[in-house]
């Protein structure tokens, strides 16, 4: 059997303390009840603060246990995702003129959690709580691409809504690709011909995505002849997502 | 006028704001920083007005800088304020006499028992169409002139100045000591309870009857007007507007034909119906106020009824009785039933608001059975918001004739789509959110636009109005009778809780 990992061993036994104590506790304190030399137990509790596991009172420097360890296991709500993405799924309406959606894996289909109106005045029906085909949406892509279980598109009843529809898993699984290559994924007309839409995810824990943002619109207006999103549009996606993201850290 | 952008100062009651517009009325720009509140003892609550000035100053450079703009890009600069909010301050030095008395502050009861008791209640009312009460300026003002040690006397002598933080932030931004402009705006004036509404005008007699020397006074001017040039701030650049915070949000949602009318729901909630040409006095405790003045025009008027308790009851679910984690999650929750299980929550924390006004009553959780679980709790707390909601509408129908045909909405309560379907359902109107949550800054610089002509008129404004979502009501009329009186009776069981001992 290889032995332990030495450092996981002293980050556990870091928590442990920290969690048995009434009160947050100095560096020095932490080191004396650890037995370790400060500048060990530094780096410890810095890594620890870096993933959300341990917090520093930025008043007096003490540690305790972060917010983070609670929140293991727990997925983000879907009404507190659509609370901290309102004001940049505006601002992304205002600024590209097209209509902003944004998603959550729902088994093997995303559920829209919020979505803004396109902003030229024609009669719309808010779509929140609707279930979109995720093969055959930029949305649903992202969504998979980054889903912290894999298998899921193998789950998938690939339905052709369109020619363009990625309705193999050979297809899909090369559109995933992509997109996890670029860090957002457009399509054009997979469910309906003529309607295109560019997405990015939301990240929250490294590596998987509790959400995506996209915009919809008319294909024209969304992407460039050569079948590219117009100039802009990427970056303002990523800046939203990346924003929300950010305040999905802090809890109301 | 050579700047492609308007600027708002949005002063509240816990930050100064300064946000910039472009000219479809997209916001570019936001910089902000939050100012002390002091609570000296209970009841009381009051702000720094030096500190309100000092953060003022800073956020403006800070939103142009955000948006790589410098001041020659400003076209105009608007102004929307906490109301009520008073302050007395020196003319010569610039520093005011004492702390401003925040709107939250109620240490005025005794001044308005005997408002209250006195000859002028009458007077008040006509003059007004307000009934005398702890929230307008004149109360606050009074106390100060009786508690200042001799402030009456060096008001007099005109080397003082009164203003709500609208005049304080003009008076400085013009100059202060050295030349600075002291003008109040007519939505904030006509919440001072010395105003003639009609006239837009001091009324002597009122001044006389609370004993408040004119020369303290600032002028009254519309709200849609050059009201001086910024010679620090912004220097050069026009403030072209300012509005008390409720009636700016009513502008910022262009809502300028009587009968539209918005609610913000935020902690509590304030509907403003524009009510045309005439004032509104109200027979069902609802408030008479102007909406918006234009230079050269007839003001437009609006009735107001405020809900006190809104997404304070969803903060009270979270914090007192810990049901949940985060103030949006109380929607994850509701939803897992499809009603109240009859049980109804009325959050009379304060007593009843309007069109009741009832400080004996008392909040009540009724309808309790062993059926009853924590998401029929949650479904009813923001059922309460809408029943309230109902319950100032039916208020301003019945005052003024006018039958509404939909709502605007704002504020951070808009995000809960469960409350704004029950809403709609409760009302029986759609109800719609404008694209961006801040209509009070955009008010104000579409009035500080309006003035200096980087907006030609009203119909621009309106085309500006962008909807981002629509909640049309669901409910049948059975179920909204059914539960309309539920919710009557429910009403009924908090009145009289509060007796003496």
């Amino acid at each position: 059997m290889p032995g332990t990992i030495q450092s996981i061993e002293r980050a556990a036994q870091a928590l442990h303390l920290l969690g048995a104590v009434p009160e947050p506790l100095p560096l020095g304190e932490l080191a004396r009840l650890l037995d370790l030399p400060k500048t060990t137990v530094h780096g410890i509790v810095r890594t620890l603060c870096e993933v959300g596991f341990v917090v520093q009172d930025p008043a007096t420097g003490h540690y305790s246990l972060g917010s983070g360890l609670a929140d293991l296991g727990r997925a983000v709500d879907p009404h507190l995702l659509r609370a901290r993405v309102s004001h940049w799924a505006d601002g992304l309406a205002a600024r590209t003129g097209l209509a902003v959606e944004v998603a959550m894996l729902r088994g093997p289909t995303a559920e829209l959690v919020a979505h803004v109106f396109r902003p030229d005045g024609s009669p719309q029906r808010l779509r929140v709580g609707e279930l979109v085909p995720a093969h055959a949406t930029a949305l649903g892509h992202v969504l998979l691409a980054w889903a912290p279980v894999a298998s899921r598109v193998r789950e998938l009843a690939l339905t052709a809504y369109t020619p363009t529809t990625p309705s193999t898993h050979v297809a899909l699984g090369r559109a995933l690709q992509l997109a996890r290559r670029q860090g957002w994924a457009a399509l054009d007309g997979g469910l309906t011909l003529g309607t295109a839409g560019v997405a990015a995810p939301i990240h929250h824990q490294v590596g998987t995505a509790v959400g995506a943002i996209g915009v919809v619109g008319p294909s024209d207006q969304v992407l460039q002849p050569s079948g590219a999103p117009h100039p802009g549009l990427v970056e303002q996606l990523l800046a939203a997502a990346h924003a929300t993201a950010s305040t999905l850290r802090d809890r109301l | 006028m050579s700047g492609g952008y308007v600027a708002a100062i949005d002063q509240g009651t816990t930050s100064t704001r300064c946000l910039v517009f472009d000219h479809a009325g997209r916001m570019v720009s936001l910089a902000q920083h939050e100012h002390t509140q002091h609570f000296p003892r209970p009841g009381w609550a009051e702000h720094d007005a030096a500190e309100i000035w000092a953060n003022t100053q800073r956020v403006l450079p800070e939103a142009l800088a955000l948006a790589e703009l410098e001041v020659g890009d400003i076209a105009g600069v608007g102004i929307a304020n906490q109301r009520e909010t008073t302050l007395v301050w020196d003319r010569s030095t610039g520093r005011p006499v004492a702390p401003a008395i925040t709107w939250q502050d109620t240490r005025c009861a005794d001044i308005v028992a005997e408002m209250l008791r006195g000859p002028h209640v009458e007077l008040f009312e006509q003059v007004t169409g307000l009934t005398p009460a702890g929230y307008f300026a004149a109360p606050r003002l009074r106390w100060l002139l009786d508690h200042v040690p001799g402030l009456q006397r060096r008001a007099r002598t005109g080397q003082l100045a009164f203003g709500t933080v609208e005049s304080w932030l003009i008076w400085n931004l013009t100059g202060g000591p050295d030349g600075g402009v002291h003008v109040t705006d007519v939505t904030n004036a006509s919440r001072t309870l010395l105003m003639d509404a009609r006239t837009l005008s001091w009324d002597q007699r009122l001044l006389d009857a609370l004993d408040v020397p004119a020369e303290l006074m600032p002028e009254i001017r519309p709200n849609v007007e050059v009201h001086g040039t910024c010679r620090v701030g912004l220097p050069g650049v026009q403030i072209g507007g300012a509005f008390g915070d409720q009636q700016a949000a009513l502008f910022g949602q262009t809502c300028f034909a009587a009968g539209e009318a918005k609610c913000t729901y935020g902690t509590g909630a304030f509907l403003l119906m524009n009510t045309g040409e005439a004032p509104a006095p109200s027979a069902r405790g609802l408030l008479s106020t102007v909406a918006y003045a234009i230079e050269g025009e007839a003001p437009r008027y609006a009735t107001e009824g405020s809900i006190a308790v809104a997404g304070a009851l969803v903060q009270w679910f979270r914090d007192a009785l810990e049901m949940i984690g985060s103030a949006p999650e109380i929607e994850t929750l509701a939803r897992r039933v499809d009603d109240t299980g009859d049980c109804y929550v009325v959050p009379a924390f304060a007593g009843l608001f309007a069109p009741h006004w009832e400080p004996d009553a008392r909040g009540v959780i009724v309808g309790l059975t062993s059926y009853v679980t924590r998401a029929h709790l949650a479904r009813a707390v923001l059922e309460a918001t809408a029943w309230q909601t109902a319950e100032v509408v039916e208020a301003m129908t019945a005052d003024t004739g006018i039958a509404f045909t939909s709502l605007r909405v704002d504020g951070g309560m808009t995000t809960n789509h469960l409350a704004m379907q029950m809403v709609a359902d409760v009302l029986a109107v759609p109800v719609e959110r404008p694209l961006g949550s801040e209509s009070v800054s955009v008010g104000a610089a579409y009035a500080a636009g309006l003035a200096v002509g980087y907006w030609p008129d009203l119909e621009v404004l309106r085309a500006n109005w962008r909807r981002a979502a629509t909640w049309e009501p669901a409910m049948s009329a059975a179920s909204r009778r059914r539960g309309r009186a539920a919710w009557d009776r429910a009403v009924q069981r908090t009145r009289g809780w509060v007796v003496e001992d």
